[in-house]
């Protein structure tokens, strides 16, 4: 609204008031807006507002060949890319029924692992920042950049790895990387008594968090919530472990679960899952000497594939949550229809919507960053 | 979380901890340049000399990124399937996926390990580039994301012919190539990147990708209407065509090129014969010029340019010496390369749109090219070349020397020849291949052995024949002798004994004019008791008459016309081997030149007052 245009209206005083948040505002990871209607400081309604990230993705998917989609789906969440790689292509490969060698489902497993951890220190670090603690944020993201280190070298990009293929995946690991990834597992894993003195024990983060934004299991299963935020209600489920793709199944790890549903205990259970992504990957760099062979099926020519006609639904866990793709083919060169699930949708709208109601307005940053939610997720 | 204690409020000393991090290094990136990953995918670098313009790049970037930039001074060569278009790129749309490095045919593209790339306000089109081997900033930076066997999208291996082994094929005319089966099709087809070098290289410019693309698709009807689009010899151009098309492939450079051949050949042969014809006759005229057209001669020129012109609504005759249609095709080509029965096919669709062909009918001897000229609007000569040259060797006039093209028509024809015990043959191109496996398969027959012998001027390495026929050749037993000179017919008791040769030094001299010189102390006798020449054949002008050879343009013996297949004269054409080189697709492509000539000729005849 240009100033000159602006009239000072005069209406009846109220307690009740609007405050944006957003679009532009540290408590979210993406152009995403909040209209809060206040009374004093104290929430009274909440209005998600996404649409500043709408790509249209999904339609564009359309219009491309099944190949050329592999450099969109990635795009479509930032911070954490590779579940989004590896389902549309666990999709392709399910409508085509092609049989991935199992060097590349190890590869898979480790890359999706160590995307996991880089997610969790990128949200790690912003969540402290909601409570007014900078540190763990710059320490976040200088740790997730480590990551960023390994996945050039393993995928030839930092963020945008588009190493999956169809089929399996593009290049075989440099010589050395096992070594490289263990070196920097081992780094980050003597990080983790600095965050948790730093955070996790600090009495500012733990009267803050707690209590803040509580999700009972009911409400979740309810409100579709899934990932960290179902678990920290208590909830063991994990898709890597109820309905096990690539080589989930072979991997022992620990789905850790907390209580109170609320900010701390979902900071927690990402804070453990750190741990148990560590040990998958240990697991990963161990095994992967031993599994000679192709890393990639053989595929048709990309500029003439026609995906069988079908339709299928592939899930894997994200950092976020259930991350999966509806496809459907018609059997032509192109899909007929693409449909992601994002787990931020249902996080970033109707779950932060519920919860804003009655918290203080200081909070709804931390309750926006405690969810983990992805705008571009939402409006891909 | 049971391993973090939060109930822990910390005591006094809490805040010390913060000195333990004066001893630690800082987490922050150092600020010195530091080079990007083995693997990195920076800006583009393109191996200029490797790059042959085939656009596949642009054709699989997600983002329409490149775009095919003509470059003068680049070599262009259709037929070696070069062009000088090179890929630039738009930064603002490209996403580094290297997908165009993946799919590159040639393996010219790479990414660079270049992190960065800035500019200046007005410098804004620095973003578009045109890359070569040094890159964006013309610093040489090392190849990060490059072609590797793991990355490579494209499928180097040509699906396997079946093909019938040396012992079963000697003894007779069967076909030897089985062609593909459907799945053998499909994967075939599969492969092709879709860069249209095929369709520059082909003499008729045959619509390749397009029906490659509809074999893919399951479409064979599809395919077999691209293919009728510029070929009426589908059948055979499916079989013994020269294939330019795959010497141009660009899958070709760094693995076998998609067999496109063969894939005309599965697409024809799978389609039904009566739906064939309906497809051919698709587009065709349905009014009556009212104009007559004589083609003389009823071969893949001749007939080429018949089909369309009738498609074109003109009434077409054509006038054949011998007693089936084909040309060469048919007296030229043995059985166990081009089954006849396929020949006919291709004829009958010719012929049922509406055709006339008049067998047994010689022109300058039964009729006059006066009469011709009188009946008809206009005349097309495409009578091939049908006299076979001589060495003019001593003994080369002798009976028992004869040329290569007279016992092919006659085997052909299925006149009884008289097969030799022993044969030499003069000559290395492929006629000389067809003749001595004919004749091999002949003896085989006759006495179950083959006693064949085959000289050359050209040694091994420059042989015209294909390399194909040499090692199907020696399969069948036929001995290859390479630069061997032909110096003598030997004579025995009035019959044919033999060959004498000299070994070849040298074929042609310093100024490129061919002048062969000898090694006499090379020397060697070859039995044989048939000596056939194959070096190459003329164009037997005699049913033109003397008039009218007087008022033609030659050139070298040839029949001059221009680029239309016009010759100096208004109502006559000539078209195929004996104006142009021998292979039927440049025949066809002839035709279909000489055909639109006459058209235009007929049309602008029609308007004149």
């Amino acid at each position: 609204m240009r100033p000159e245009n602006y009239e000072a209206q005069s209406q009846p005083p109220s307690y009740d008031y609007e405050l944006n948040i957003g679009p532009n505002h540290p408590g979210i990871e993406g152009n995403y807006a909040f209209k809060l209607r206040l009374n004093g400081d104290r929430v009274i309604a909440g209005r998600a507002d996404a649409g500043y990230l709408h790509r249209g993705f999904e339609k564009l998917m359309e219009g491309r060949l099944w190949i050329q989609n592999l450099a969109i789906t990635p795009r479509i969440c930032v911070p954490d890319p590779v579940p989004m790689e590896v389902s549309y292509c666990l999709a392709v490969e399910d409508l085509c029924g092609l049989e991935v060698p199992e060097r590349a489902q190890w590869l898979r497993v480790m890359q999706l692992e160590l995307s996991r951890i880089a997610a969790h220190f990128f949200i790690f670090g912003g969540h402290a920042a909601t409570t007014g603690m900078y540190t763990p944020m710059f320490w976040g993201i200088a740790d997730r950049d480590l990551i960023l280190d390994l996945f050039e070298e393993m995928t030839g990009g930092r963020v945008y790895h588009i190493y999956n293929i169809p089929g399996g995946v593009r290049r075989d690991l440099p010589d050395g990387f096992g070594e490289r990834v263990t070196h920097t597992l081992n780094y980050l894993e003597s990080r983790l008594p600095d965050y948790d003195n730093l955070l996790f024990t600090n009495q500012v983060f733990v009267h803050r968090a707690r209590g803040c934004g509580p999700i009972s299991q009911q409400q979740a299963l309810e409100w579709g919530v899934t990932g960290p935020n179902l678990r920290a209600t208590g909830l063991k489920f994990d898709v890597r472990r109820d309905d096990p793709y690539l080589v989930y199944d072979q991997l022992e790890f620990e789905i850790p679960t907390e209580d109170p549903g609320d900010a701390w205990a979902r900071a927690l259970v990402r804070r453990r899952e750190l741990k148990e992504s560590i040990r998958i990957i240990r697991q990963v760099v161990a095994r992967l000497p031993t599994l000679a062979g192709p890393i990639r099926c053989p595929i048709p020519n990309p500029l003439a594939w026609n995906v069988p006609a079908g339709s299928t639904y592939t899930r894997v866990e994200s950092s976020k949550g259930e991350l999966a793709w509806y496809v459907v083919s018609d059997g032509g060169e192109r899909p007929y229809r693409t449909h992601v699930r994002g787990p931020s949708q249902m996080h970033a709208v109707q779950v932060l919507e519920q919860l804003a109601i009655g918290c203080r307005i200081e909070d709804v940053a931390q309750i926006m960053f405690s969810l983990d939610a992805c705008p571009p997720e939402v409006d891909r | 979380m049971r391993d973090i204690d939060h109930q822990d409020r910390g005591g006094l000393l809490g805040p010390l901890k913060n000195l333990s991090f004066f001893a630690r290094q800082p987490i922050t990136e150092p600020l010195g340049p530091r080079p990007a990953s083995a693997n990195y995918r920076g800006f583009h670098l393109n191996d200029w000399d490797l790059c042959i313009g085939c656009s596949t790049c642009q054709k699989v970037c997600d983002n329409a990124a490149i775009t095919m930039v003509r470059v003068p001074g680049l070599p262009e060569d259709p037929v070696k399937g070069i062009r000088n278009l090179r890929p630039a790129i738009d930064y603002g749309r490209c996403c580094w996926c290297a997908l165009c490095v993946d799919l590159c045919p040639t393996g010219s593209i790479a990414l660079s390990r270049e992190y960065v790339h800035t500019c200046l306000d007005s410098e804004l089109d620095s973003y578009f580039i045109l890359p070569d081997a040094r890159g964006i900033h013309g610093t040489p930076y090392p190849k990060g994301w490059a072609k590797s066997t793991d990355a490579d999208l494209v499928a180097l291996d040509r699906q396997p012919m079946t093909e019938q082994a040396p012992a079963e094929r000697i003894d007779n005319f069967a076909e030897i190539v089985a062609g593909y089966d459907a799945n053998q099709a499909l994967i075939e087809a599969s492969r092709c990147v879709q860069c249209g070098m095929c369709h520059d290289a082909c003499p008729t410019h045959m619509h390749a990708p397009e029906y490659i693309r509809a074999i893919w698709n399951g479409d064979l009807e599809g395919a077999v209407r691209e293919i009728y689009r510029t070929n009426p010899f589908a059948h055979t151009c499916g079989r013994v065509c020269t294939h330019r098309c795959e010497t141009a492939c660009s899958v070709g450079h760094r693995g076998a090129p998609i067999a496109i051949r063969w894939l005309k050949r599965y697409a024809m042969d799978a389609v039904d014969h009566e739906r064939v014809k309906q497809i051919a006759a698709e587009g065709r005229a349905d009014f009556i010029s009212g104009k007559r057209v004589a083609i003389v001669g009823a071969g893949p020129a001749g007939l080429t340019a018949a089909f369309d012109l009738v498609r074109q609504g003109h009434d077409v005759t054509v006038l054949e010496a011998q007693a089936q249609g084909g040309g060469m095709v048919r007296y030229g080509i043995p059985d166990y390369r081009m089954p006849a029965d396929r020949l006919d096919r291709d004829l009958d669709v010719i012929t049922s749109l509406g055709v006339k062909i008049r067998y047994n009918t010689r022109v300058g001897v039964d009729l006059t090219m006066e009469r011709l000229r009188a009946e008809y609007d206009a005349v097309m000569l495409g009578v091939g070349l049908w006299m076979g040259r001589s060495t003019r060797v001593p003994g080369a006039d002798q009976a028992g020397v004869k040329r290569a093209v007279d016992l092919l028509r006659a085997v052909a024809a299925g006149e009884s020849i008289e097969v030799p015990q022993s044969a030499v043959i003069i000559g290395g191109g492929n006629v000389a291949m067809d003749i001595a496996r004919t004749l091999a398969r002949l003896q085989q027959q006759h006495y179950g052995e083959v006693r064949i012998t085959l000289t050359a001027l050209e040694d091994l390495d420059h042989f015209l024949a294909d390399a194909d026929e040499i090692r199907e050749a020696r399969e069948e037993g036929v001995q290859i002798l390479d630069a061997r000179g032909p110096q003598e017919i030997l004579m025995r008791e009035g019959q044919v004994a033999g060959l004498r040769t000299w070994g070849v030094r040298s074929i042609f001299d310093q100024a490129g004019r061919f002048a062969p010189s000898y090694d006499p102390a090379d020397e060697q006798i070859h039995v044989g008791d048939l000596v056939v020449e194959a070096i190459g054949q003329a164009a037997d002008v005699a049913l033109l008459g003397e008039a009218l050879t007087e008022v033609l343009q030659w050139h070298r013996g040839r029949l001059q016309v221009d680029g239309q297949g016009r010759t100096n004269l208004e109502w006559l054409w000539a078209a195929g081997d004996m104006v142009r080189g021998p292979d039927v697709v440049s025949a066809v492509a002839d035709g279909h030149r000489v055909a639109d000539s006459i058209h235009a000729y007929l049309s602008v005849q029609e308007h004149a007052p």
